[in-house]
């Protein structure tokens, strides 16, 4: 399975559990509008970092937050080559 | 507080009806024996009134070694086997050692400047033992992480004190226990047995423990004590079908209601209790109704002598049985009124307290504060689940998030298909009994989780 569609799969599932609803998934969509809060997002990065093998945000220098969804995946797809 | 005078241990050898034995892996020695014998090859005299450290390496060598020094030496310090090379010389500077009882297995420089004792595991008799003339002072070392172990001070009447309220000499018990007898916890099953003329099966180092349990079986033990750990660890042995104890004790950890309802499941007969006890504190109180936590009543009464109170949620316990102080250093052991501050956090919930974790093991999510014990307690209730370790994982956007490693009960719920049933089933437990926060970001299976030497699991704060 491709990054992007593992990112989808686990945010999916994340929001599931938290009984929250996502916004229609795409690249421009802004983090903060997707549907998940920051405690989703925190559980989302240790589903990943199991499922892909990395925490890019953990293990950069210089640690900076994407804006949309588009750089989020961006992200892990540098960090997963 | 006042305290009591307690006959010296080799009183009640002296005076026990009927032979009785310690007994491990490789020996039963009969320690009735030391009435009239020594295992300390002439020695004893020689350290009379003095700072002993007991660095036996066995248990048995230990267990007779305490017997001879108590009532004869000034000070007796009681090095566990777990404790780091390089922490040996602030100990014996802190207790003022000037002499060391070794055994066989014992090697140390730190001790080439000392006055060295061996004791031998087996008893010669002896018309020459000196007599019992003083109350020694009894030093245990807790299991500190970091730096020097704290040096806690006991005397013999506070370390028995339990024992004498709760347990009438039972000649015919033999005690077990998969604790070392040089933690407090271990300690108290060797006073019980020693106190009560009953005998005492002890762990062996690296002992399998089928290869344990199968001995405590064929000694016929009746009364078994250990931490939950110690136990679920039991309970994945087949060989826990082949003994038979009258009473199953739980302590040092939080009994979750998922290890007493296991208990109770094997041994449907046997009285089951969990009992509150630290090595500053002493024992607190035991709970024997099979339920988690302990009445809510217990707290704000005088039990036995002992007052508990609960202070910004934390327990806190005035008793004859607690410790006197800390050994060389500065820190208190008691407050001002006499409270020792246990560090143990708890909740009530009805008419019931019920342990939530240790103060200082909190893990912070994003503000939020979690004591993994909450969780594992929670994780544990599922069937399929032997025991479990909440920890904590740094993560970039709340700090850290909680994950849990859960060992299984069968082998056959190894297949990955089911593995996900049962995580599925795990998290959906969880999500119905905690808030958001605490549900564990993920799950891990794992064959088995580390036990440390106090016998408690371990945990790493980072």
């Amino acid at each position: 399975m491709s990054v992007k569609l593992t990112i989808m799969r686990e945010m999916q599932q994340v929001a599931r559990e938290h009984g929250k609803i996502l916004a229609p998934l795409n690249d421009d969509l802004a983090l903060v509008d997707c549907g998940l809060d920051s405690l989703g997002f925190a559980v989302l990065v240790a589903r990943l970092e199991d499922a892909l093998g990395i925490d890019p945000f953990t293990a950069a220098e210089d640690a900076f937050f994407p804006v949309t969804l588009g750089d989020f995946v961006q992200v892990y797809e540098n960090g997963a080559r | 507080m006042a305290r009591v005078e307690a006959p010296p241990l080799r009183a009640h050898v002296a005076n026990a009806p009927a032979p009785r034995f310690f007994r491990d892996r490789a020996r039963s020695v009969r320690f009735t024996d030391l009435g009239r014998g020594t295992s300390l090859a002439g020695r004893l005299a020689d350290l009379c009134g003095r700072s002993v450290l007991v660095a036996t390496v066995d248990q048995l060598t230990t267990a007779l070694t305490l017997i001879e020094l108590d009532g004869r030496a000034r000070r007796i310090t009681v090095l566990p086997p777990d404790i780091a090379a390089d922490h040996l010389a602030a100990v014996i500077g802190r207790a003022e050692v000037d002499a060391v009882v070794i055994d066989g297995g014992t090697h140390a420089a730190a001790f080439d400047h000392l006055d060295r004792v061996m004791c031998a595991p087996s008893i010669v008799p002896t018309e020459q033992a000196p007599p019992v003339r003083r109350r020694s002072e009894w030093v245990l070392l807790t299991s500190g992480t970091t730096g020097v172990p704290k040096m806690v001070v006991h005397d013999l009447a506070g370390l028995t004190a339990a024992v004498a309220a709760k347990s009438p000499a039972d000649g015919a018990a033999v005690w077990g226990t998969f604790y070392d007898i040089r933690r407090y916890g271990g300690l108290q099953i060797f006073l019980r047995a020693v106190c009560g003329g009953a005998s005492l099966v002890l762990s062996s180092a690296g002992e399998p423990v089928a290869e344990h349990l199968a001995r405590l079986a064929r000694h016929g033990v009746t009364h078994l004590s250990g931490t939950p750990s110690h136990w679920r660890r039991a309970l994945m042995s087949p060989a826990i079908r082949t003994i038979a104890p009258r009473y199953v004790r739980l302590s040092g950890e939080i009994a979750d209601q998922a290890i007493l309802d296991s208990l109770r499941a094997v041994f449907p007969q046997a009285n089951i209790g969990h009992a509150y006890a630290s090595t500053e504190a002493g024992v607190g109180f035991d709970v024997n109704d099979g339920r988690a936590g302990f009445p809510a009543d217990y707290v704000g009464a005088v039990r036995d002598g002992v007052e508990l109170k609960v202070v910004d949620g934390a327990l806190a316990i005035r008793s004859p049985r607690t410790a006197s102080r800390y050994l060389g250093a500065g820190e208190r052991l008691a407050a001002a009124d006499g409270f020792v501050d246990t560090g143990d956090m708890v909740e009530r919930r009805g008419e019931r307290f019920y342990f939530v974790g240790r103060r200082g093991g909190i893990i912070n999510v994003g503000g939020l504060k979690i004591h993994p014990e909450e969780i594992e307690a929670v994780i544990n209730r599922h069937p399929q689940v032997r025991m479990s370790l909440v920890r904590p994982r740094r993560n970039p956007i709340t700090g850290a998030v909680v994950v849990a490693d859960v060992v299984l009960k069968f082998e056959r719920d190894s297949a990955a298909a089911r593995r996900i049933e049962v995580r599925d089933d795990i998290l959906k437990l969880c999500r119905e009994a905690l808030p958001r926060h605490k549900v564990p970001a993920a799950i891990s299976f794992v064959p088995t989780l580390a036990v440390a030497a106090t016998g408690k699991l371990e945990r790493r704060h980072g």
